[in-house]
């Protein structure tokens, strides 16, 4: 109706300003932040006295990515298959609870608990596994993963129910729930602990996985923890959570609840057994990072397993840098899942750089990721001053004002 | 008069937004005592203009005067400094602080390192006093009427001594009541030799209060003329580029079936009061029912307990027939009710959905939309370009984002997707609010139209003039109850009583 159609203002919900910010930004932003985080981190490396080109070079070659490239020959591509066979090891359950924040967050919900649903379903997955020895396998296998998807769904479940009945704020309830994981798996598995392992009795350790419900290993030797197949369980979750998104009613209703509640409720929509429906998809994913882990290459858990437990929470790092997108929280599994395995003791050259100091490199960067991600508005904020350099621009303050493209 | 500077002049100003020219070589001047009204529809380019006044924007070309001497406004500080005041629509208040601590904020008056509160208040007295603003220095914001914080709000410029007053949309929150009223005070002003410059798109308004009008269409200025010998038809036409219907011409009505029965209902706001006490009424098919009356007195909740989304106390709703008490938005949109709400931003439309995912927001659970609960984007967008085409929405294709579009067509998508569900009873509530004339054609024709295909109409809104176009019967509602009904051709007067409450103490 007019030649300067502007577009009217309006209060932003967290799901729409990150689809604004997707919009905004691309795919140069993520990278942006990346390449920001590791000179970071370089420079970090620089000031404690190492080299950081050559401790980056050896993170490289610790994740085995290299396998990729055809000139990598003999007993290089060797030791970079089993390097790459751990990064991918690793990169599975961070594809799953990266999927499960992001898609609280498309439902405008932030999902913290991702640790604790992960804990829950790797509890039900060794329960399950370390029982029934008598099952066949492809049945028992399949049981332990339903039992771990539904105790995730369940505890996320709990986060969304109180959310859409006393108002609680997720957030909040997420993070208590994590703890509770924590001090009930270690009260379960602990010396006299009713799941506690009953050869071992003085090992707080849960029973092991029987042979019948381990993930076959499709990639490397079995016994030196080779690639199981649950990587093709993660990359079928990604399409899932693509076609209950975009393609499916109910991820259409998920969506225009984390967009605007408000317009979702007068067009019919129950937000609150949205809320609920939202949690436990997302408890169900990161359920199942737990049963991967579980039925993949762990076997049994220690309470110290659980206690330094971390995949759910880098699992927020992944949702953010992949914007919250299939293929982004993908991608960003993939980055999180060589960086960890690039610097763990096993995989560093421990001549370029301490492998006791080198997690908290990926620690450092992780944290800066983050910390970049959160801080949208800074990066945004470089690439529109790079576009218009030495112009002035409105106050932030600014009221909305017509005309403005 | 012609001989004094003028108090403001805007030279040849060219504003880009990127490709995007938002005003091209604007010439405007204020007299001293004067008002000027800036005229034009949505995204003319007025905020535009003020903001480049104001120094929010810098312009691309141009040069600023200000009695007679050559400025550049480089910031909303240097703009005060030149006694520049600008009372924006949304007011930018502390709502736990006195009027005075608002006015003086960011000038205190101190005595030593102690902040005079005594001193501020005198003086804020003095200036209302002066101007007849009736203000109380002492009132908290959050208690004070909207009217009573727009005064403030001029109060705060005239505080920090503007002589130049630039009301962006300043009646676009006021009741008829509170516009007399501030009218009345711009009048106070002008005698004092303030120069006003007025932005609206209400032409009634434009034609009361100024002393000249320039008209901006596209950006471009079209016109200046004398408000004196204008009528709303010239600058309607100067405004839209063509001649515009502003008397819609309608039909007798030709009456129905009952669409819509309320009976008894008593419904509660968030706050958990009763905010609707008992109402009945009846929209049949084939006429509009108006719903008059001032904000806040029940109106949101006595629509939105009919339209499902808000839970009644007690009391009977049925849409065409069927009972639909406590069924729900869903439950009461299968009975043929359709609901254009009254803030298209917050209830009526996704702003980050597509306009192909707005326009099915209501039919994405059924074919051919979604089959087996798989939606079909082909046939989604299919479905929307038929709509947007049908319902003259510019600028947009299916799959561009709400966002992105014009007030005006943002409002016809919401009319498009209730209507297209094919209502028996379609509720507008402040359907055009905030549009511009070319729109408010639109939406009004719209609405006459269904009615005169057979649906029931309930039309609440909360301007005189609209009520009395459209309605076949007018209802006034006050503090919950429906106090009187009316014809159309009742009187802005008889209305006006009823609705402040004077109707139910003579009844």
């Amino acid at each position: 109706m007019s030649a300067t159609e502007e577009p009217e203002v309006r209060a932003a919900t967290p799901a729409s300003r990150l689809a604004a910010y997707v919009r905004g930004g691309g795919v140069i932003v993520p990278l942006l932040t990346v390449t920001l985080a590791f000179l970071a981190g370089g420079l970090v490396m620089l000031v404690t006295g190492k080299d950081p080109i050559a401790t980056y070079e050896a993170i490289w070659k610790g994740t085995g990515l290299q396998w990729l490239f055809p000139w990598t020959t003999g007993a290089d591509r060797v030791l970079a298959a089993s390097n790459l066979q751990q990064t991918l090891i690793i990169t599975t359950p961070l594809i799953l609870t990266g999927l499960a924040v992001a898609f609280a967050f498309r439902a405008g919900l932030f999902n913290i608990g991702g640790n604790g649903q992960y804990i829950v379903g790797s509890i039900a997955a060794v329960w399950v596994g370390s029982s029934f020895a008598d099952m066949p396998s492809f049945l028992h296998i399949v049981l332990a993963i339903i039992a771990a998807c539904a105790a995730g769904a369940f505890w996320a479940g709990i986060a969304g129910f109180l959310k859409a009945t006393t108002g609680a704020h997720e957030v909040i309830s997420t993070i208590m729930l994590n703890w509770i994981a924590v001090w009930v798996g270690v009260w379960l598995f602990s010396l006299g602990g009713p799941l506690q392992n009953n050869a071992q009795k003085s090992i707080p350790v849960s029973e092991d996985v029987v042979e019948g419900a381990k993930l076959p290993v499709f990639w490397g030797d079995p016994v030196l923890q080779g690639l199981h197949i649950g990587l093709f369980i993660a990359l079928f979750a990604v399409i899932v959570f693509w076609i209950l998104l975009i393609r499916s009613t109910i991820g259409f209703e998920v969506r225009a609840v984390g967009f605007n509640p408000e317009a979702a409720r007068y067009s019919g929509m129950n937000v609150g057994k949205n809320y609920i429906l939202v949690m436990a998809v997302c408890g169900l994913f990161a359920g199942l990072a737990g049963a991967m882990d579980v039925l993949g290459w762990q076997f049994r858990i220690a309470t110290n397993d659980i206690q330094i437990a971390y995949f759910g929470y880098i699992g927020i790092a992944v949702a953010l840098l992949g914007r919250n997108t299939a293929v982004g929280t993908l991608a960003a599994a993939l980055l999180f899942g060589a960086l960890l395995s690039g610097t763990s003791q096993r995989n560093l050259d421990p001549t370029i750089f301490e492998p006791s100091l080198a997690t908290n490199l990926t620690w450092i960067i992780q944290g800066l990721v983050i910390l970049i991600v959160s801080a949208d508005v800074l990066v945004l904020g470089m690439i529109a001053r790079g576009r218009g350099l030495f112009r002035r621009r409105p106050r932030a303050a600014a009221p909305a004002a017509e005309g403005e493209p | 008069m012609a001989s004094e500077a003028p108090a403001l002049e805007l030279r040849g100003i060219t504003k880009k937004f990127g490709p995007v020219v938002a005003n091209d070589g604007i010439n405007f001047d204020l007299r001293p005592g004067e008002v000027h009204a800036l005229l034009g529809e949505n995204g003319a380019g007025k905020s535009t203009l003020m903001s480049i006044l104001y120094g929010l924007y810098s312009p691309t070309e141009g040069e600023i005067r200000v009695n007679g001497e050559l400025v550049e406004v480089e910031s909303p500080s240097r703009a005060i400094e030149l006694g520049i005041g600008m009372v924006h629509q949304h007011f930018m208040l502390v709502p736990v602080m006195t009027v005075t601590e608002n006015i003086v904020l960011g000038e205190e008056p101190t005595r030593g390192a102690l902040l005079d509160v005594r001193e501020g208040a005198r003086r804020v007295k003095e200036l209302s006093d002066r101007y007849g603003l009736a203000v109380d220095p002492e009132a908290v914001i959050e208690q004070v009427s909207v009217g009573m914080q727009q005064r403030v709000e001029i109060l705060k410029t005239l505080y920090r001594d503007a002589r130049i007053l630039i009301l962006d949309e300043p009646t676009a929150v006021l009741t008829a009541q509170e516009t007399k009223e501030l009218f009345e005070v711009l009048g106070e002003l002008k005698k004092d030799g303030v120069s006003i410059v007025f932005i609206s798109h209400k032409l009634n308004e434009v034609l009361e209060i100024s002393d000249r009008v320039t008209v901006l269409r596209r950006g471009k200025q079209i016109d200046t003329v004398p408000t004196e010998g204008a009528t709303e038809q010239s600058l309607a036409r100067l405004m839209v580029g063509r001649d515009v219907l502003l008397r819609v011409d309608k039909a007798q009505a030709k009456l129905g079936e009952p669409m819509l029965e309320v009976a008894d209902l008593r419904v509660r706001d968030d706050r958990g009061l009763e905010a609707v006490k008992g109402v009945d009424l009846t929209v049949r098919g084939g006429e509009v029912v108006a719903l008059a009356g001032v904000d806040g007195n029940g109106q949101l909740e006595l629509v939105q307990a009919i339209a499902g989304v808000r839970e009644p106390e007690s009391g009977r709703i049925a849409v065409g027939g069927h009972d639909v008490s406590g069924a729900g938005v869903r439950g009461t949109n299968e009975a043929g009710l359709a609901h254009i709400p009254e803030d298209r931003h917050l209830y009526g439309l996704v702003l980050d959905f597509t306009l192909a995912e707005n326009l099915a927001l209501r039919e994405y659970r059924s074919p051919p939309i979604s089959n087996h609960g798989l939606l079909s984007p082909g046939n989604m967008n299919q479905r929307a370009r038929v709509l947007l085409k049908e319902y003259d929405v510019r600028g947009g294709e299916p799959d561009t984002l709400a966002s992105s579009l014009s007030g005006g067509n943002q409002q016809k998508v919401a009319v498009a997707r209730e209507v297209a569900s094919n209502p028996k009873l379609l509720i507008a509530h402040q359907p055009t609010r905030g549009l511009d004339v070319g729109a408010i054609e639109f939406v009004h024709g719209r609405l006459l139209r269904e009615r005169d295909e057979g649906r029931g109409i309930l039309l609440v809104s909360l301007e005189f003039e609209e009520v009395r176009a459209l309605a076949d019967r007018i209802l006034v509602i006050y503090e919950g109850q429906i106090v009187g009904e009316f014809p159309p051709d009742a009187s802005e007067e008889e209305l006006g009583v009823a609705m402040t409450g004077g109707g139910r103490a003579a009844a």
